[in-house]
C-alpha cells in the first residue's frame, strides 16, 4: 500500500495524529528537563541580578546591572567601571577557555578519528583493544587529575624521567607549575581522557554506514584516502558534528581537570573557575551568577556560530 | 608492501593501546606500593603488597558505596534512554513546527556550568525531600545524560531511511510500536553507546554526588575516593587512592566487553562483522 | 584507654544530671578523615555512651575550599540536618551568623584555654566555635647536613638562602644531583598566602591587611621579601615549587632531596616515621625571622554549634566533652595535634609520648593570625589576591614592586569605604 491509495483526508488525520503523538513523547523529557535544568538556570540569572550572598539567598535584593558593569564613583569627581565585563582577569579566562576548548577538541577529533577507523577494521583481539582505549574515559576525572597531577610530578613524576630516558630534555621540567607549560598539560590530560569518547561515537557512525557502499567502491579500484574523503567522511560527518558540538561544550566548561591540575592563577583560569571563585570561595555569589550567565551567553554564541558554520542540519530537508 | 601496511597498522594499534592504559598500568603499580616507595619511580612492579586494597575493602561501607554507584547509574542510563528515545523519535522522524528550535533548546542546557546550578539545584532538591536520597542523584543527573541522549539519537535515528517505518504507518501501528518493533532493533548500537556514556558519566560524577548526599552509606565511589586520605589532611595516600580507582575502573572495562558486541554489530541486520 | 573511659564517662554522667535526659541525635561534620576520625569516632563513642546520645559523622573531603561552599550551602539553607560544625581557623568572622554564641556555655572552662586560640574564634564578642587544636609552621631541616657542611641553623630568612645555596652545591659537587635547598609551599593557594605572609612580615614588611582595615602590603620591605623569595625558584628550589603544596614539599624533603623545608606540625611526625629514610637526620627549629622579627602563620580548626540546631544544648554539650582536657590529650598523642587547652603542654605523658609537642609551644606562642578579622567576609577574596600578586612576581610575571602596586590598588577597590 502506498501514499497514492490513500484519499487526502486520511492523510491529514494521520499527521495530525502523529503531530500529536510527538508532543506526547516530548513531554516527559521536557517536564523533567524544566525541572532539572530550566529552574536552576532561572534562578542563577535571576541571582545574577541581585546583591545575593551564598549564604543570605532569602534576603537578595535586584540591582540591575550592577554585576555586570556599573561605574564607580570615587566621590571625588574621579571613578572607574566595575562589573564582570570590566575585569581583565574575566576577559582572560574567557581567551583561556576558548584556547583550551579549540586546542583540545581539535586534538581529540583527530586522534578520535584515527581510532575510530582502527577499530572499525577487524583484527584479532578488536574487543580488548577497543575495551581499552575506553580505561581512560572510564576513570573518574578527579581521579584522572590526580593521576596526572602524579605523573607529571616534576620531582617523582614518570613523565620527567621518561622524556630524561629517552633524551628528549635534559633536567625535569615543572609542567604544571611553569605558566608557559601548565596549560599545555592541562590539554594533554583532556586529550587523553576524552579521545575515547570521541572515538566511540564515530565508531558508532561508521557502523550504522551500510557495508555495501565499501564493496562497491572497492570494485572500482577507488583509493582507501579518496573513498575516505568522498564516501565515508560525508556519510559519518552528522554523527561526528554531533559529538564535536558535545565535546566542545564540555570543554568549555571545563572545571575540575584544572582545579586539580594546575594552580588558579590567571595563565589556567577558565570560566567555570572564575564563576566558581567568585560564586563560593569569595562573599559574591550575586557577581558568580553574573558570570555564569556570561558564560551560558558566550557558549551559546559559539556553539550557534558553529552550527551555522558547518550547516548542520536541525530541520532535516530532505 | 602490504606486509609493511600490516605491520604498520599493528604498530598503530600497539600505541593507541599504551598510550591509554598507560597511566592505568602506573596507577596499579602505584596501588601496590606504601610508604616512601611511592617515592620512588619504577616501570615494574618492585613489590606486590595488597595492604591498600585490603584496607579499602574492609572498610565496611565501600561495597555499599560501590552498590550506590551501580544503582545510580543504572538508574540514569534506563531512565534517560526511555525518556530520550521517545523524544528522539518524535523529533527526527514527525514533522512539526518548531523542531530546530526544540533541539537548540534542548543543546543550551549543555551550556550551563554545573557549578552555576548546583545552588538553584540544591534548593529544588530539598523543596522535593529528595535531599541524601539516590533520586536527588538520578534526577540532577538528567541535566547532563538528556541533552546528550536525545541528540545522539535523533540524529542516529534520522538516518535510517523513511521506507523503514512507512509499511507500518499504513498499516496503522501506533507511534509506540513503531519504536519498539521497528526502531529499537535497528538502533542497537547507537543506544549502547549513549548509554555507555551515559552510564560512565554517571558513574565518574562528583560535584552534584558530593553536594546532594550527607552520609556515607548513601555516598557514590567518586565521593568515597575524595575521601580517602592519609593520618592527617594534607597527607596524600595515593597507594589508597590508585586502589580505590583501580577497583572502580575494572567494572567498566567489564562492562564494555559485554556491550562491544552490540557497538560492533552494524545497521543492516545480519551483517555480522568482526 | 579503659581508665580512660571510665574517667570520660564519670565526668559525662555529672554534666548530664543537668542536661535533658532525652536521647538525642545529631550530627557532626568533621571534614577529615584518616586518623583523625578514628580518634573522633572513639571520643563520640564515649560521649553515646556516657550521655545516651547518638552522634553521626558526616565525613567531607579534605579540602578545605570544598567543604567551605559546601557549609555555605547548608547554612544558607537553614538545614537543621548538621549540628556540629568543624570549621577552619580562618573561617568564623565569614559565616559567624549562623553559629550559637558559646560565651555563657564555657564561662567555667575558658580559663584553661590560649586565649590567642578563643581570640581568633571571637567576633564582635560572639564566641563562634570552640578552638579544637592549633596549627603552626616550623623550619624542618636536615642536621646531618649542616653538620657535614659546618653550617649553623639560619635565624634570617637571607641566612638561609645563603645556607641551603651552599650546602646544595656542594651536595651536588658531592654527586647529589637531585639535592635542592630550600622547599616550601608555592602553589596558589591559601597555603602561599601563609608562607609569603612569613617572610613579608619578618622582613618587616608588615601584614596584608592591617588590624585597622588600612592596606599597607606596597611596601619596600614587603616588596624585598618577595623579591628574595622569587630568587629562589630555579635556584635553591626546583621551579615545581610554583605549584607545590604541603605534600610536595614533604615528598621532596623526605625523599632526602632538600636540605629546608617549611612545613606545618603534621608533618613532623611522618618525615620522622619509621619508613622515612630521613628520620634521624630531621630536627625543627623556629622559621626564620627578621627586622620584623620571626613571623609564623596560625592554623588550626574549632567547632562551632548550627544555630539551626534542633538540639543545641546537647550539641553545646558535644563540643566542650570534644574540647576537654583528656580529649585533647588523645589527639596530642595520637595524631599529633597541638593542643588549645595550656596544661596539655606541660602533661608528663604528653611529653613522653610525643616530645614534639612541648617543643612546639614556643612556636604557637608566636604565631600570626592571618587578616581574617579585619577583612570579615572578603578575607577569602583578600588572600586570593595577595597570593596572586606573590605567584605572579615568583613565576616571573612582573616585579615585585609593580605586583604589589596593583595588589594595593586591587584590595583599596575591594575594600570600598569599610571591609
Amino acid at each position: 500500500m502506498d501514499a497514492e491509495t490513500m484519499t487526502a483526508p486520511d492523510l491529514s488525520r494521520l499527521a495530525r495524529q502523529r503531530k500529536r503523538a510527538a508532543w506526547a513523547f516530548l513531554a516527559p523529557m521536557l517536564i523533567v528537563l524544566a525541572a532539572v535544568a530550566a529552574w536552576p538556570l532561572a534562578r542563577t540569572i535571576w541571582f545574577g541580578f541581585t546583591d545575593a550572598s551564598l549564604d543570605q539567598l532569602g534576603n537578595a535584593q535586584w540591582v540591575g546591572f550592577q554585576n555586570y558593569l556599573h561605574w564607580f564613583d570615587y566621590g571625588n569627581g574621579q571613578g572607574e567601571w566595575e562589573g564582570v565585563l570590566a575585569d581583565p582577569r574575566w576577559w582572560r579566562s574567557v581567551w583561556n577557555t576558548i584556547w583550551f576548548a579549540g586546542l583540545s577538541v581539535s586534538i581529540e577529533t583527530v586522534f578520535g578519528l584515527v581510532i575510530a577507523l582502527v577499530l572499525h577494521r577487524s583484527f584479532p583481539g578488536r574487543g580488548l583493544v577497543r575495551a581499552a582505549i575506553l580505561i581512560p574515559w572510564a576513570i573518574p576525572t578527579i581521579v584522572s587529575a590526580k593521576m596526572w597531577a602524579w605523573m607529571l610530578h616534576d620531582q617523582f613524576g614518570i613523565v620527567n624521567d621518561m622524556l630524561m630516558r629517552v633524551g628528549l630534555i635534559d633536567s625535569a621540567i615543572a609542567w604544571t607549575a611553569t605558566p608557559g607549560t601548565a596549560m599545555f598539560a592541562i590539554v594533554a590530560v583532556d586529550v587523553w581522557k576524552t579521545t575515547p569518547f570521541m572515538a566511540l561515537l564515530i565508531l558508532a557512525a561508521l557502523q550504522m554506514v551500510p557495508d555495501d557502499i565499501y564493496e562497491a567502491a572497492r570494485m572500482d579500484g577507488v583509493p582507501a584516502f579518496r573513498l575516505f574523503r568522498k564516501v565515508t567522511l560525508p556519510l559519518i560527518l552528522p554523527g561526528l558534528l554531533v559529538a564535536v558540538v558535545f565535546r566542545t561544550l564540555d570543554a568549555l566548561r571545563v572545571f575540575d581537570l584544572i582545579y586539580v591540575l594546575t594552580p588558579n592563577t590567571d595563565a589556567t583560569r577558565s570560566m567555570s573557575i572564575y564563576a566558581r571563585e567568585n560564586l563560593f570561595d569569595y562573599d559574591k555569589f550575586a557577581y558568580g551568577s553574573a558570570a555564569s550567565t556570561l558564560l551560558f551567553f558566550v557558549i551559546a554564541l559559539i556553539t550557534i556560530t558553529f552550527i551555522r558554520v558547518t550547516r548542520m542540519n536541525l530541520e532535516r530537508e530532505d | 608492501m602490504a606486509r609493511l601496511k600490516t605491520y604498520g597498522f599493528y604498530l598503530l594499534v600497539a600505541v593507541i593501546v599504551l598510550q591509554a592504559v598507560f597511566p592505568f598500568y602506573y596507577a596499579i603499580l602505584t596501588s601496590l606500593e606504601t610508604g616512601q616507595a611511592i617515592f620512588d619511580i619504577n616501570y615494574l612492579p618492585a613489590a606486590l603488597d595488597w595492604s591498600n586494597y585490603r584496607s579499602m575493602l574492609s572498610s565496611g561501607v565501600f561495597g555499599r558505596q560501590f552498590l550506590n554507584s551501580a544503582v545510580t547509574a543504572s538508574a540514569v542510563v534506563v531512565l534517560s534512554l526511555v525518556l530520550a528515545t521517545t523524544a528522539a523519535y518524535a523529533l527526527a522522524r514527525i514533522r512539526f513546527r518548531g523542531r530546530g528550535l526544540l533541539l537548540l533548546t534542548i543543546l543550551s542546557v549543555s551550556m550551563f556550568p554545573q557549578i552555576a546550578v548546583l545552588a538553584g539545584l540544591f534548593e529544588l532538591i530539598r523543596a522535593f525531600g529528595l535531599f541524601n536520597s539516590l533520586w536527588a542523584l538520578v534526577f540532577s543527573y538528567m541535566i547532563f545524560t538528556l541533552p546528550f541522549t536525545v541528540w545522539v539519537l535523533t540524529t542516529f535515528m534520522r538516518k535510517l531511511p523513511v521506507e523503514i517505518e512507512e509499511a507500518a504507518i499504513m498499516d496503522g501501528a501506533s507511534a509506540l510500536t513503531i519504536i519498539w518493533r521497528v526502531f529499537l532493533p535497528l538502533m542497537w548500537p547507537a543506544m549502547v553507546t549513549t548509554g555507555l556514556l551515559a552510564f560512565i558519566h554517571a558513574w565518574n560524577e562528583f560535584l552534584f554526588a558530593l553536594t546532594f548526599l550527607s552520609t556515607d552509606t548513601q555516598r557514590t565511589v567518586p565521593v568515597a575516593i575524595a575521601m580517602i586520605s592519609g593520618r592527617s589532611e594534607f597527607e596524600i595516600p595515593w597507594g589508597n587512592i590508585m586502589a580505590a580507582s583501580v577497583v572502580v575502573t575494572l567494572p567498566l572495562v567489564v562492562l564494555v566487553l559485554i556491550f562491544q558486541r552490540k557497538i560492533v554489530s552494524g545497521l543492516t541486520a545480519g551483517a555480522v562483522k568482526g | 584507654m579503659t581508665q580512660y573511659l571510665k574517667s570520660l564517662a564519670g565526668a559525662a554522667l555529672v554534666s548530664l544530671a543537668a542536661f535533658s535526659v532525652q536521647a538525642e541525635t545529631l550530627n557532626i561534620v568533621h571534614g577529615a578523615v584518616g586518623m583523625d576520625d578514628e580518634i573522633l569516632r572513639r571520643q563520640l563513642d564515649a560521649f553515646e555512651a556516657a550521655t545516651g546520645h547518638t552522634v553521626n559523622i558526616v565525613s567531607m573531603p579534605e579540602s578545605t575550599t570544598d567543604q567551605f561552599s559546601q557549609y555555605k550551602l547548608w547554612l544558607s539553607a537553614q538545614s537543621s540536618d548538621i549540628d556540629v560544625y568543624r570549621l577552619d581557623v580562618i573561617w568564623a568572622p565569614q559565616i559567624s551568623e549562623h553559629f550559637v554564641d558559646m560565651n555563657e556555655a564555657v564561662e567555667d572552662i575558658r580559663d584553661q584555654f590560649v586565649p590567642s586560640a578563643l581570640d581568633a574564634q571571637t567576633v564582635d564578642g560572639k564566641l563562634v566555635a570552640m578552638p579544637m587544636f592549633m596549627g603552626a609552621p616550623a623550619l624542618y631541616y636536615r642536621a646531618d647536613l649542616l653538620e657535614k657542611h659546618g653550617k649553623s641553623v639560619p635565624t634570617t630568612w637571607e641566612e638561609l638562602t645563603a645556607t641551603a645555596a651552599e650546602v646544595m652545591e656542594a651536595e651536588r659537587a658531592e654527586g647529589n644531583g637531585d639535592m635542592w635547598g630550600f622547599v616550601f609551599q608555592g602553589a596558589a593557594y591559601e597555603g602561599l598566602t601563609c608562607n609569603a605572609m612569613e617572610w613579608v612580615g619578618a622582613m618587616g614588611g608588615g601584614m596584608i591587611v592591617g588590624e585597622d582595615g588600612s592596606v599597607g602590603i606596597n611596601n619596600p620591605q614587603a616588596a624585598a621579601a618577595i623579591d628574595l623569595a622569587a630568587s629562589w625558584v630555579g635556584s635553591i628550589a626546583p621551579s615545581g615549587v610554583l605549584n607545590y603544596k604541603e605534600e610536595d614539599a614533604r615528598g621532596t624533603f623526605q625523599s632526602g632531596n632538600a636540605v629546608f623545608m617549611r612545613n606545618w606540625n603534621y608533618a613532623y611526625a611522618l618525615v620522622t616515621g619509621d619508613d622515612s629514610p630521613v628520620k634521624d637526620a630531621v630536627e625543627v627549629a623556629p622559621l626564620p625571622g627578621g627586622p620584623g622579627g620571626a613571623v609564623a602563620t596560625l592554623g588550626g580548626a574549632a567547632l562551632g554549634v548550627s544555630a539551626y540546631s534542633e538540639h543545641p544544648e546537647v550539641a553545646i554539650e558535644l563540643v566542650k566533652f570534644l574540647v576537654n582536657f583528656e580529649n585533647q590529650k588523645m589527639r596530642a598523642i595520637d595524631t599529633s595535634r597541638p593542643a588549645t587547652i595550656t596544661a596539655i603542654y606541660d602533661d608528663a605523658e604528653v611529653a613522653e609520648k610525643m616530645p614534639f609537642i612541648p617543643l612546639w609551644k614556643p612556636v604557637l606562642d608566636g604565631t600570626t593570625p592571618r587578616p581574617a578579622f579585619s577583612t570579615k567576609r572578603k578575607y577569602n577574596e583578600v588572600s586570593a589576591e595577595f597570593w596572586t600578586a606573590v605567584h605572579n612576581t615568583m613565576s616571573g610575571n612582573g616585579t615585585a614592586e609593580s605586583n604589589l602596586a596593583a595588589l594595593e590598588a586591587r584590595l583599596t577597590r575591594l575594600k570600598g569605604d569599610a571591609w
